[in-house]
């Protein structure tokens, strides 16, 4: 196995940053989750929520994307 | 496991991430920009005027056949309501006309009755005037017989009377008597 | 990350801004599409629709309804420009799931270009129709005095984040698919005949993938529509 330092410095940084995406799951499961828990309680309020729901999921999954470009970013740009 | 790092590595060393070459993003931007004119032009121009008339139409198409449905119900009730009118009518003609031959009738019983009694009455005084009469010649008769027979009574037994006392005393026996 | 890479049509000469490439011919099968469904299916004009033209009704009705709810009635005017970015970003998106297809919207580029063009218009829009009030959307009059500061801070600073994540978030989700699939696609050629476990992952996958891909062309639009709200309505 060949490589430097740097190599394994960047391979081992792009593995550890694909810990976040592990937080955006956790946000948008929490975020969609919550949403079902208010639409099974007022239902008939639920429709006009979905946009929320779906900029919230958004905002989640964003930082998880982040997490997943660092990842990339090390494997081919660093 | 070597050879997929040294790809890797190839891969690295020669490309590194694809989006990231920024000698290519003149190019994506340029035809983005054109592609998203041309996609701008033909929804302004074309598409959205289209799609937007043809779904004003329809609402509009629907608002009609609604007020339609609406015009014909609104004669269907107003037709019903001349038909119970007409039948209500006809419903007061008829016991008004039978009202009316009722009263004619009676009308007519009453005179036909008047009449009758009329006619009876007449009859009833007819013959109790027929009877008075032949009550009265009866009468009339008695008193010319009993004058008779009271003057043949009186010659007979001698005596001389002139008539008129006869007759006096016939009539008052026979008053006397009726009394 | 071949699939990425921009290559010029013809030749093979350096990329210049005016080369046809990949980008060029799948851009314009973007175009094509969006015309298909919003154009030729409705050439009609039918009172009652087609399969086809239903479809565009509903992506109309849909948009419409979406642009009116969250960025209110007064935003209806810019209604082409979102249905513009949203069927672009739709079928740039489906295209791009065709097997050797090329992403147009994988690419940061293609994407920061639209989220700038959306903050900026916002931007501009906002201190145009507000002068410098627009500036009170930083400073939340609801929050206690000595948080305020602190807050307004905190939204200027997510005030410039928005076109970044606003790009990153649709480039690094249609990147992050591909690439997903194309390391279990090379699991099935290193595995062989036991190949059928990433063969079936890279279907669900690619299902995945297709909610992904309208989802994202969703927030974005959605996304516009929330700062395009800012711009017209700038008081919380």
């Amino acid at each position: 196995m060949e490589g430097d330092i740097v190599t394994m410095g960047a391979y081992l940084g792009a593995g550890l940053a694909c810990l976040g995406m592990g937080g955006a799951a956790i946000g948008v499961g929490h975020v969609a989750g919550n949403y079902l828990a208010g639409a099974l309680r007022n239902p008939s309020a639920a429709p006009g929520q979905t946009a929320f729901l779906f900029i919230g999921i958004a905002f989640a999954e964003a930082l998880g994307i982040f997490s997943f470009l660092v990842a990339l970013l090390l494997m081919f740009a660093v | 496991m070597e050879s997929q790092v040294d790809e890797l590595e190839a891969a690295r060393e020669s490309v590194g991430m694809p989006q990231l070459d920024f000698s290519t993003f003149p190019n994506q931007i340029f035809w983005l920009v054109v592609a998203l004119v041309a996609i701008y032009l033909l929804l302004s121009r074309v598409a959205l005027p289209r799609i937007g008339a043809v779904l004003a139409e329809r609402r509009g198409a629907i608002t009609n056949d609604i007020a339609r449905a609406e015009m014909l119900k609104q004669q269907a009730e107003e037709a019903e309501a001349a038909y119970q009118k007409a039948l209500t009518d006809a419903r007061a003609e008829a016991s008004r006309i039978i009202d009316k031959t009722k009263v004619d009738m009676q009308e007519q019983l009453d005179i036909a009755l008047q009449k009758a009694d009329a006619e009876i009455a007449a009859r009833a005084a007819e013959s109790e005037r027929r009877l008075a009469e032949i009550r009265d010649s009866a009468a009339a008769a008695v008193e010319e017989v009993a004058r008779d027979t009271a003057r043949e009574v009186v010659s007979a037994l001698g005596a001389k009377a002139d008539g008129r006392s006869i007759n006096a005393a016939v009539t008052a026996q026979l008053k006397g008597g009726a009394a | 990350m071949d699939q990425f890479i921009v290559t010029p049509l013809f030749g093979d000469d350096a990329v210049h801004w005016y080369t046809p490439t990949n980008v060029t011919l799948w851009m314009a099968l973007t175009v094509f599409a969006v015309a298909g469904l919003l154009i030729y299916t409705t050439r009609g004009r039918a009172i009652v629709p087609s399969r086809g033209q239903s479809m565009a009704e509903l992506s109309y009705g849909f948009i419409y309804k979406m642009v009116e709810d969250v960025a209110g009635r007064d935003a209806v005017r810019f209604f082409p420009y979102i249905m513009t970015l949203f069927m672009f970003i739709l079928f740039a998106n489906l295209l791009g799931l065709i097997p050797w297809a090329f992403t147009t919207t994988s690419h940061i580029a293609v994407t920061a270009v639209m989220a700038l063009a959306v903050f900026l218009t916002v931007t501009l829009l906002g201190f145009i129709l507000h002068g410098a009030g627009f500036l009170r959307l930083f400073w939340i009059s609801s929050a206690p005095l000595p948080l305020r500061p602190v807050l307004a801070l905190i939204e200027v600073i997510s005030y410039f984040v928005r076109p970044v994540s606003h790009s990153i978030r649709l480039a690094g989700a249609m990147m992050a698919g591909h690439a997903v699939a194309k390391v279990f696609a090379g699991f099935a050629g290193a595995l062989g005949v036991g190949a059928v476990i990433p063969i079936v992952a890279v279907t669900a996958l690619y299902g995945l993938e297709l909610l992904v891909a309208v989802i994202q062309a969703y927030v974005f639009t959605i996304l516009t529509c929330v700062y395009l709200k800012d711009a017209l309505h700038p008081h919380h």
